[in-house]
């Protein structure tokens, strides 16, 4: 590997502040009454997965925000734009795939996941989104023992 | 829509997988299905019921992506992500793999045989279709190689009298080929979808074209003949007759044109199964199609696949990403 190829792409990203724990209502803790699936909780899957390339999560890279998360539980669909630090970053279907991976293993089976680029953030955006969104693409990369390895190291919890 | 749609029967076919497709025999007597597990299971009808009579597991090492039988329903074909294709004999009640058709670089997404039996074609995530030669001692031989597509080719069929092929492709594309001075070219590409197509069927008499699309749409394509003045005979001709919008709310995944009532079903992304059938006022060269029966939660996850029973009319059968297959019931007030 050549210096340049081992070099990030982005070595200096902004870091932002993470957001503070869900505050439970007294709602949520009565166990009768049935919680419908929030922005929040889809944000709360997605914000620990760890960035590819850094040692921080996509929430601290502000690539992930509860703003571009929209649930509507009735209609059973979940819709998350993600925005890569930079608009050449190779790792973006990477980014992407992780978190449909997180969230197609994390919500019920009902649920229609789509999962693109925040419009105008990335050079390939079409391209990218277009990849998220075919399934059968997905399955066939999540075949492919290497790289679902590396799926699950941006899904696995950090050692605190 | 005065026309209903009932469920017969609903099977776990594929448990804690995604049944991708599922295929008629020509008679109608056996329903292959194949999955994410990496296996094809034969169903047969015992009684009332459909049962499963065979799982064939030994044949791939990655997800089974399509089936298809032969014309005279002794062998069946299955092509998978493990970039091979199988072909299996049948032997009374059994299956046993004859031999294993290699060559395209990865995932094997689309397998059809061509209505004299003789010949094969596939496609791959490799933008390649393949088309394959069979003589009389079950030898198989790739004759020709076509890289008309630019991306993943998701789907191939063949004209139902003719020795013409169709495929649809990741490119938002669908390429017409023929074979010409023993080699196969592409002699029409037809464009107008916005995104993937994902599945094609022909019309009864081979006349016309359907196609399937993530823009959410279903286009029907009709040829040209030489005498409308269209083109100078070196290319085919295939213009859109007509679109079918607005009535699928997520990607349309197949579609299937019924040889015995020339209705026309879709599979959903949005869970549901549609039927439309075609006015017979309009001008036929501007075809009107209306929805006449909609099932809206046909399974609780995406369906893949529709196929209509080549012998019983409005039976159809369907599978889903919830690794079910359902037989439904069409039934058309006149």
């Amino acid at each position: 590997m050549t210096a340049a190829a081992a070099r990030l792409e982005n070595a200096n990203p902004l870091i932002f502040q993470r957001a503070g724990e869900r505050a439970l209502t007294a709602v949520e803790e009565d166990e009768t009454v049935a919680d419908p699936i929030d922005d929040r909780e889809i944000f709360d899957l997605i914000r620990s997965i760890n960035d590819p390339e850094h040692p921080l999560s996509l929430e601290e890279l502000n690539v992930v925000e509860q703003v571009r998360v929209n649930v509507d539980d009735q209609e059973s669909t979940v819709s998350v734009e993600f925005t890569p630090t930079i608009p050449h970053c190779s790792m973006a279907t990477l980014i992407g795939l992780s978190i449909k991976v997180k969230l197609l293993r994390s919500l019920p089976d009902r649920f229609k996941i789509d999962v693109h680029i925040t419009p105008g953030t990335h050079a390939s955006e079409d391209a990218v989104n277009k990849q998220l969104a075919d399934k059968e693409r997905v399955a066939a990369a999540l075949e492919n023992s290497q790289l679902l390895e590396v799926v699950n190291q941006c899904l696995s919890t950090k050692p605190v | 829509m005065k026309d209903t749609v009932e469920l017969v029967q609903r099977l776990s076919a594929h448990p804690d997988s995604r049944c991708w497709y599922v295929a008629w025999n020509p008679k109608g007597s056996l329903l292959a299905s194949c999955g994410g597990d990496r296996a094809v299971r034969i169903w047969g009808k015992e009684g009332d019921s459909w049962e499963c009579k065979s799982v064939l597991s030994d044949g791939h090492q990655r997800t089974v992506r399509k089936v298809a039988w032969s014309p005279c329903g002794n062998y069946l074909a299955s092509a998978s992500f493990d970039a091979t294709t199988c072909i299996w004999k049948k032997k009374n009640d059994d299956f046993e793999c004859l031999t294993v058709l290699e060559g395209h670089e990865n995932e094997v997404k689309c397998v059809a045989w061509a209505p004299s039996g003789n010949m094969l074609a596939t496609c791959s995530r490799d933008k390649s279709v393949w088309i394959w030669e069979v003589d009389e001692e079950d030898e198989y031989e790739c004759v020709s190689v076509v890289n008309s597509h630019t991306q993943d080719v998701k789907h191939v069929v063949w004209h139902p009298t003719q020795e013409l092929l169709a495929s649809a492709s990741y490119d938002n594309k669908v390429c017409i080929y023929k074979e010409e001075d023993d080699d196969w070219e592409c002699r029409a590409t037809l464009e107008g979808h916005t995104s993937t197509v994902w599945s094609l069927s022909f019309d009864p008499e081979g006349h016309r074209l359907a196609s399937c699309s993530d823009d959410r749409t279903v286009k029907i394509w009709k040829e040209c003949t030489p005498g409308d003045g269209e083109g100078d005979g070196s290319t085919d001709t295939w213009k859109c007759a007509c679109t079918l919008s607005g009535f699928h709310s997520r990607t349309v995944y197949d579609v299937a044109w019924d040889r015995l009532t020339g209705a026309l079903a879709t599979a959903c992304g949005d869970d549901g199964i549609r039927v439309f059938k075609e006015d017979p006022a309009a001008d036929p060269e501007q075809p009107v199609f209306n929805l006449t029966a909609h099932v809206p939660k046909a399974h609780s996850q995406d369906v893949n696949c529709v196929a209509w029973h080549p012998q019983e009319v409005g039976v159809m059968a369907t599978c889903s990403d919830n690794g079910e297959i359902a037989i439904w019931k069409y039934e058309s007030e006149v």
